[in-house]
C-alpha cells in the first residue's frame, strides 16, 4: 500500500465554521488515522479481518461515545466533534467507522438515553475505554427495512425474561461483549435488552465472504431460550421509536463519515491525475478528468455544508429524523459516486489495493444499504413533504 | 525541574508558499499552522521529563491570538501551562528578548527551543536566548538527560556525535533525535479535555527592538521544462549537453 499522503480539501473554508477545539479533535483523529489505520487497513481488509489492535487507539481519540457525558467515561463533546471524528475515521475505512458508530450511537447512546443509572455506570465507562465492545441487534432475516415486523421476542418468567429469535447482519457481533437487542414483549411492544456474551443460549456466528466492509466483523445473534436478568431491560423508552432514536444518531455520524471517504478518493484521484502522463501531458490537463475532479470537489463542498448545518441543528436539539435521512442519503450517494469516478481516474491502478479507492467504493455499498437503505431514506423525505407514507 | 519549551507556530510542511505586499510578507491565506517540528521533538522530550522525573512544563510562544490553537495543542499533549507573548514575531533578536523576559520571570532550569523554526529558518533564537539569560547552551541537540543539576547532552556534529557534560540552567536548540518521529504524541481525548482547564496566560511584550528587517522574499525559480532523449540516441544527448546546456 502506498504511503498515506492525504491532504484534506476545504474549498469553501469550512474550517472557519469550526471552533479551535473542533479542529484540535479533528486533527488528532486525522493524525491517528494516518499513523495507525492507513498503514495496516488494506491488509486487514484483504484478509477480511477486524484489526483489533486499534481498539485502544479509537478509545483514546474519543471515537467511542464522544458526546457521552464525562461522568460516564465519555468526552462530553458536541455533535460537530462527533461528526468530525467519524469523518476522519471513515477517511481511513468505512469498516472501522462502522465499529465506532455502532459502539457510540447504537450501544452507548441507548444505554445513556434509555438505561437506568446502574446500567449507565456499569457499561458506559467500559464501552468508552474499549474494554467492552458492543453490537446492536435490530435487523432480522425476514425484517430489514421493516424492523417493526420483527419476530424476536421475550417472555416474562417472573425473575427473568426468556429471549428467543435471531438477528442478522450485525456489525461487531463476532467479538462483542454486550449486545443491545430489540425484541417484542408479550403484547408485541418493542423493548431494548442488554444481552451479555456468555449468557446460556446466546451465540454470534460470523457472516463470511462479504465483498464490502471486509475489515469490519459482521455476524448473527442467535437467542435460544436466553435467560436475561430483568435489570438488563432498558426502561427509558419502548416502541419502534427507541431503536430509531439510536439510528438517528448513527445516521448523523454516517453523513459526516461519508465525506471522509469521498475526500480520500478525491485527494487520491487529484494527485494521481496531476502526476500521470499520457499523450505527453498530465491526464489532469484533459477536460474529461477535470470534469470528474471539479464535480467531486463541488459535491464534497455541498456535503460538508449539509453536515455542518445538520450538526448545528442537532446540537440545538432541533434536527428532525427526516433531516437526518436527507443528509445520510445525499452524502453516502455523493461518496459512492465519487469513489466510482475516482477509481476510473486511476485507470488500472485504481483496481489494486495499492490505493484506497476501490476499498472505499465497495465499503460504501454497505453504507448505502445499512442504517436505512438509499430508497427508504428517499421515502422518508417523501413522506415528510407530502404527508403520505409510500413504504407501508 | 521547571522546563520552558519555546513553541513556534509555523506553516505545515505541505503548505503552498506565497508572498504578498510586494514580496515582503508571507501569505497566510489557506495555510494550516502546526507546532514547529523541531519544537515538537523538544516538547515530547519535555513530556518524558514530566512523566519520569516530575518536571513541570510551560510552553511559550511569541505571537498574536492566531497562535493560540498551537499552544492549546501543546497543552493537550500534556504541557502544564502556556504563555503567549502578545506581539508579532518580527525578528530573531526581538523574539529572543521576549523569551528571555519570560524565562527570567519564571526561573526555569531548562529551556528547550528548536534548532530553527521551519518557516524562516533563522536559527538565531536559542543562542541569543542563552546569552540573554546567562545560561549554558547546546545547539543541534539530539539527546538530553538531566540528573539533579547536571545535564548530559548529545550534539549532532558533521559526520558524528558529540556528548557534552554541562549544568543547569541550560538552553538547548533541539531537533529530531531528542525523540524519534514515532514518539511524537497525538493529543488524546483526555488531554484535549484537560487542556480546556489549563492556564493560558497572555503577557504584553517587553520593550525591545528588532535588529533586522526582511525587505524581500524570493521563491526559487520554477523548474524548467524537461527534454526526454531516447536511450539509444546518445549522440543527441551529448550534443544537447554540450551545445544547449553547455555543461560538457
Ligand atoms: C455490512 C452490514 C452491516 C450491518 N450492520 C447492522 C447492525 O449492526 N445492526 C443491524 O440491526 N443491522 C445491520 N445491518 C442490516 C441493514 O440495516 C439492513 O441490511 C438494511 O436495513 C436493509 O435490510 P435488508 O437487507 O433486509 O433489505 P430489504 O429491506 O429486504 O431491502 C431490499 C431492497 O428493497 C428495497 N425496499 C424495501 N422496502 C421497500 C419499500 N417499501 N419501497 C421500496 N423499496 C423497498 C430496499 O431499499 C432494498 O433496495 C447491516 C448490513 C450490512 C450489509
Amino acid at each position: 500500500m502506498k504511503p498515506d499522503l492525504f491532504e484534506a480539501p476545504d474549498y469553501y473554508n469550512v474550517d472557519e465554521l469550526l471552533s479551535d477545539e473542533h479542529k484540535l479533535v479533528r486533527d488528532a483523529a486525522r493524525q491517528w488515522v494516518k499513523r495507525e489505520v492507513s498503514p495496516i487497513i488494506e491488509d486487514f481488509a484483504q484478509r477480511a479481518e477486524f484489526p483489533d489492535q486499534i481498539i485502544g487507539g479509537l478509545a483514546e481519540i474519543g471515537a467511542f461515545g464522544p458526546y457521552i457525558p464525562v461522568e460516564y467515561g465519555g468526552a462530553g463533546l458536541d455533535q460537530i466533534s462527533y461528526g468530525l471524528i467519524m469523518q476522519e475515521i471513515e477517511r481511513g475505512d468505512s469498516g472501522v467507522r462502522s465499529t465506532a458508530s455502532v459502539q457510540s450511537s447504537l450501544v452507548m447512546y441507548p444505554i445513556w438515553k434509555y438505561g437506568t443509572e446502574e446500567q449507565r455506570k456499569k457499561y458506559l465507562p467500559k464501552l468508552a475505554s474499549g474494554e467492552f465492545m458492543g453490537c446492536f441487534g435490530l435487523t432480522e432475516p425476514d425484517h430489514g427495512s421493516n424492523p417493526g415486523g420483527m419476530v424476536t421476542n421475550f417472555k416474562d418468567k417472573g425473575d427473568h425474561y426468556l429471549l428467543n429469535g435471531a438477528k442478522l447482519w450485525i456489525s461487531n457481533a463476532p467479538f462483542a461483549d454486550v449486545a443491545v437487542v430489540w425484541a417484542k414483549d408479550e403484547s408485541g411492544r418493542i423493548h431494548g435488552l442488554i444481552v451479555e456474551r456468555g449468557m446460556e443460549g446466546f451465540s454470534t456466528p460470523e457472516t463470511h465472504n462479504k465483498w464490502s466492509l471486509r475489515a469490519s466483523a459482521t455476524g448473527e445473534l442467535i437467542f435460544d431460550n436466553v435467560k436475561v436478568p430483568k435489570e438488563n431491560l432498558l426502561p427509558g423508552k419502548s416502541g419502534l421509536g427507541a431503536p430509531l432514536g439510536c439510528l438517528d444518531s448513527a445516521r448523523y455520524g454516517i453523513a459526516w463519515g461519508a465525506i471522509g471517504a469521498a475526500m480520500d478518493c478525491y485527494d487520491t484521484a487529484l494527485r494521481y491525475a496531476k502526476e500521470r502522463i499520457q499523450f505527453d501531458k498530465p491526464i489532469a490537463a484533459t477536460q474529461l478528468q477535470q470534469k470528474k475532479l471539479a464535480e467531486m470537489i463541488t459535491e464534497i463542498t455541498k456535503a460538508q455544508l449539509l453536515a455542518w448545518r445538520l450538526g448545528v441543528l442537532r446540537e440545538e436539539g432541533r434536527a428532525t429524523s427526516a433531516q437526518i435521512s436527507m443528509a445520510k442519503r445525499n452524502n453516502v450517494e455523493m461518496a459512492i459516486k465519487i469513489a466510482r469516478e475516482a477509481r476510473q481516474v486511476l485507470g488500472g491502478m485504481g483496481i489494486t489495493g495499492e490505493y484506497s479507492i476501490m476499498r472505499h467504493m465497495v465499503n460504501l455499498e454497505s453504507v448505502i444499504t445499512y442504517e436505512g437503505t438509499h430508497d427508504i431514506h428517499l421515502l422518508i423525505t417523501g413522506m415528510d413533504i407530502t404527508g403520505h407514507a409510500a413504504f407501508k | 525541574m521547571k522546563i520552558l519549551v519555546c513553541i513556534s507556530h509555523v506553516p505545515d510542511t505541505t503548505s503552498k508558499i506565497n508572498f504578498t505586499e510586494g514580496d515582503t510578507k508571507f501569505d497566510t491565506n489557506g495555510v494550516q499552522f502546526v507546532i514547529n517540528p523541531n519544537d515538537e521533538f523538544g516538547l515530547t522530550r519535555a513530556m518524558w521529563f514530566k512523566e519520569k522525573q516530575g518536571a513541570n512544563v510551560t510552553v511559550v510562544n511569541v505571537g498574536g491570538p492566531e497562535t493560540e490553537p498551537t499552544l492549546r495543542k501543546a497543552l493537550a499533549i500534556g504541557a502544564d501551562e502556556a504563555i503567549r507573548v502578545n506581539a508579532e514575531a518580527t525578528d530573531g533578536a526581538f523574539v529572543a528578548k521576549q523569551l528571555a523576559k519570560v524565562a527570567q520571570d519564571g526561573g526555569y532550569d531548562l529551556i528547550i527551543a528548536g534548532r530553527e523554526s521551519i518557516d524562516y529558518n533563522g536559527g538565531m533564537v536559542p543562542g541569543m536566548l542563552a546569552t540573554l539569560t546567562d545560561a549554558n547552551f547546546v545547539n543541534t541537540c539530539i539527546g538530553l538527560e538531566v540528573e539533579g543539576n547536571e545535564a548530559t547532552a548529545v550534539r549532532e556534529i558533521d559526520g558524528g556525535k558529540e556528548t557534552i557534560q554541562t549544568s543547569l540552567p541550560l538552553v538547548i536548540g533541539g531537533q529530531k533525535g531528542l525523540v524519534e518521529e514515532s514518539d511524537l504524541r497525538i493529543p488524546n481525548m483526555r488531554g484535549i479535555m484537560m487542556a480546556r482547564k489549563k492556564q493560558l496566560t497572555i503577557v504584553e511584550p517587553a520593550d525591545a527592538s528588532n535588529e533586522t528587517k526582511a525587505v524581500k522574499f524570493e521563491k526559487p525559480a520554477p523548474k524548467g521544462a524537461v527534454k526526454l532523449v531516447s536511450p539509444d540516441n546518445l549522440d543527441e544527448l551529448v550534443s544537447l549537453l554540450h551545445n544547449e546546456a553547455k555543461v560538457i
